[in-house]
């Protein structure tokens, strides 16, 4: 059952046979079971189909996003892994368990961040993370676990009176008590100012070197990039795109895209026609999707040195993992190249 | 599963302490309306029994703080935390649901006696209610089966109630009518008869009835009569609550 030494709680070790950890070690050093697997999951509400026929595999150790707007299915696929929802076809293996059918040995193993949910408010952080560490069998110990989201100094706080982004942490801290191999986060900043959301990041890296599979909702792009070793991207109940968030979608085939300020007095017929410029915008600003964008950029700074214009916010752009998502999930199939 | 009922009792009476609402409603209302009645109604005998007016008031208002501990209290409570995702969340973790409504249960049944006790004192020591000593027990029997039964009808009615703010006017919007015509507020015996009835098919009569003997001369002993309907209310409660009780959050129900 444990086969990720140094990772789970010395006691949780120990606790186990030593001759099978040790026979569960040789079997899955080479062949991890997949933390998460899904096959042809359905979910439909009366007529509505919110999932149709979703494939998905998360590795152990992996850090996984589910992208996808509101309403893409993201949320329902969520509520049938933790346990919370039952579906109506398909097959689900969350740690080997079909969640529908999970016990408590089942959630010793799991922890749910939900996406909006509080803390216990008459209580102090502590003595909400020395709640939940009643409910488990070997929990982390509480003080390392604040410190862990970085409370250490916050612990005697009543969590009505902490900040939203300390309370959020308080909420993760909830989840992490029980020592969990899997971590399900459900848009963990939403809301959050710039400082708090890095500081978010930064317990999802500690969590990651400590071996803790994770899956993330977000509608951030900037955090899947961040965070995530795998993406899927959801829409009208399907994956739509998988990959790294280097290489989802047609990102790799999309064309980067080259900006400038049209210099003053120079109108679009007197720019070079290599770049295939046909509209600028009130602020004369050109955004043009290239497909060979060494020729149009050469085109233009040589245009550019002629006719001595500078050319002071040029930019070419590679499409960023927000314009593979909204190429992904817009309403019409979008062509590349915009 | 006992260890796990006790631990999630020790955080609820902590967080019964430290909410406002619940302090008031269920420790300062008894306790300050007992001290306004007997104020402004004088602590003279009077009435058909020729009895004082505290010892009157005295089992009423127990009864009151027993309806707004185990019951108002509780309804605002566990809206609110399922509302807030609280008890979604802690459904997401190995404790067994038993343990976590016992725990809630247990703590009014915790409050319940302590307030009930604070009355009795109040009474006995500021306007000389006397208490029969062997009315005590069956006093302590009333409060428990009460306590216990009103956190089953507390449970049943919050599936009734969606947004959180729709508890406190559902509780008092159904305590309030049902508290003045069970006796609390105004001696049942100066009630028209019809309304005597009705009350008399609700839960708060028979508690306050309940916890009258010992009180009241002429009576004495278990009402098992009060007790017994009072059962039959909590087994109806319980069983609706075990048909209908949700974790989630009702604005996020799909």
């Amino acid at each position: 059952m444990n086969g990720r030494p140094g990772l789970r709680s010395l006691p949780a070790m120990f606790s186990v046979d030593t001759e099978l950890a040790e026979q569960a070690d040789t079997h899955l050093t080479d062949d991890l079971p997949p933390a998460v697997s899904v096959r042809s999951l359905r979910r439909s509400y009366g007529n509505v189909e919110a999932v149709r026929a979703l494939d998905l595999d998360i590795a152990q150790g992996e850090i996984f996003a589910l992208l996808g707007p509101n309403g893409a299915g993201k949320t329902t696929t969520l509520e049938i892994l933790e346990g919370f929802r039952t579906r109506s076809g398909g097959e689900v293996k969350v740690l080997g368990v079909d969640p529908e059918r999970a016990g408590r040995a089942w959630r010793e193993r799991v922890g749910v961040v939900l996406q909006d949910s509080q803390p216990e408010p008459e209580l102090t952080a502590r003595q909400c993370l020395t709640l939940y560490a009643g409910y488990y069998d070997h929990p982390r110990p509480v003080d390392d676990t604040l410190a862990l989201v970085g409370l250490a100094d916050l612990g005697h706080r009543r969590s009505e009176q902490l900040s939203g982004g300390q309370r959020r942490r308080l909420d993760v801290a909830l989840a992490l008590i029980g020592d969990p191999e899997l971590l399900f986060l459900d848009e963990p900043t939403t809301g959050f100012d710039p400082a708090s959301r890095r500081a978010m990041w930064d317990l999802v890296d500690a969590l990651r070197t400590s071996g803790t599979t994770i899956v993330l909702t977000t509608h951030h792009m900037e955090e899947a990039e961040r965070l995530a070793d795998r993406i899927a991207v959801m829409s009208g109940g399907r994956i739509v795109a998988e990959g790294t968030p280097g290489s989802i979608g047609p990102r790799e085939l999309m064309a980067p895209e080259l900006s400038f300020t049209v210099p003053a007095g120079v109108s679009l017929d007197q720019l070079p026609i290599g770049i295939g410029v046909t509209h600028m915008d009130e602020r004369r600003k050109i955004r043009v999707r290239c497909e060979s964008p060494v020729e149009a950029m050469f085109s233009l700074t040589h245009w550019a040195l002629e006719h001595d214009h500078e050319l002071d916010d040029l930019e070419l752009r590679r499409p960023t993992l927000e314009d593979a998502y909204l190429h992904l999930t817009s309403p019409e199939p979008a062509g590349s190249g915009g | 599963m006992s260890r796990l009922v006790w631990h999630q009792t020790r955080y609820d009476l902590l967080t019964f302490i430290r909410n406002r609402q619940a302090r008031f409603f269920s420790v300062l209302l008894p306790v300050l309306f007992l001290v306004i009645f007997v104020g402004v109604f004088g602590n003279e005998r009077a009435g058909p029994a020729h009895i004082k007016t505290s010892t009157y008031y005295v089992p009423g208002l127990a009864a009151l703080a027993v309806l707004n501990a185990s019951f108002s209290t509780l309804v605002i409570s566990i809206t609110a935390q399922r509302e807030l995702g609280v008890l979604k969340r802690r459904r997401a973790t190995p404790a067994p649901a038993a343990a976590i409504v016992g725990g809630r249960a247990l703590t009014s049944l915790v409050v319940s006696a302590v307030v009930v006790a604070i009355v009795v004192a109040i009474g006995g020591i500021a306007y000389g209610v006397e208490v029969d000593p062997g009315g005590l027990a069956p006093m302590a029997l009333s409060v428990a089966v009460g306590a216990l039964v009103l956190a089953c009808l507390g449970y049943a009615l919050s599936t009734a109630i969606g947004p959180a703010d729709a508890a406190q006017p559902t509780v008092q919007g159904l305590m309030l009518p049902l508290a003045f015509i069970s006796g609390v507020y105004i001696p049942s015996v100066r009630l028209p008869a019809t309304l005597r009835h009705v009350a008399q098919v609700f839960p708060p009569e028979h508690l306050v009835a309940a916890l009258s003997r010992g009180f009241l001369p002429g009576t004495d002993g278990v009402a098992w009569g009060d007790l017994a309907i009072l059962l039959a209310w909590g087994a109806l409660g319980l069983a609706i609550a075990l048909l209908r009780f949700r974790w989630t959050p009702a604005s996020a129900r799909g």
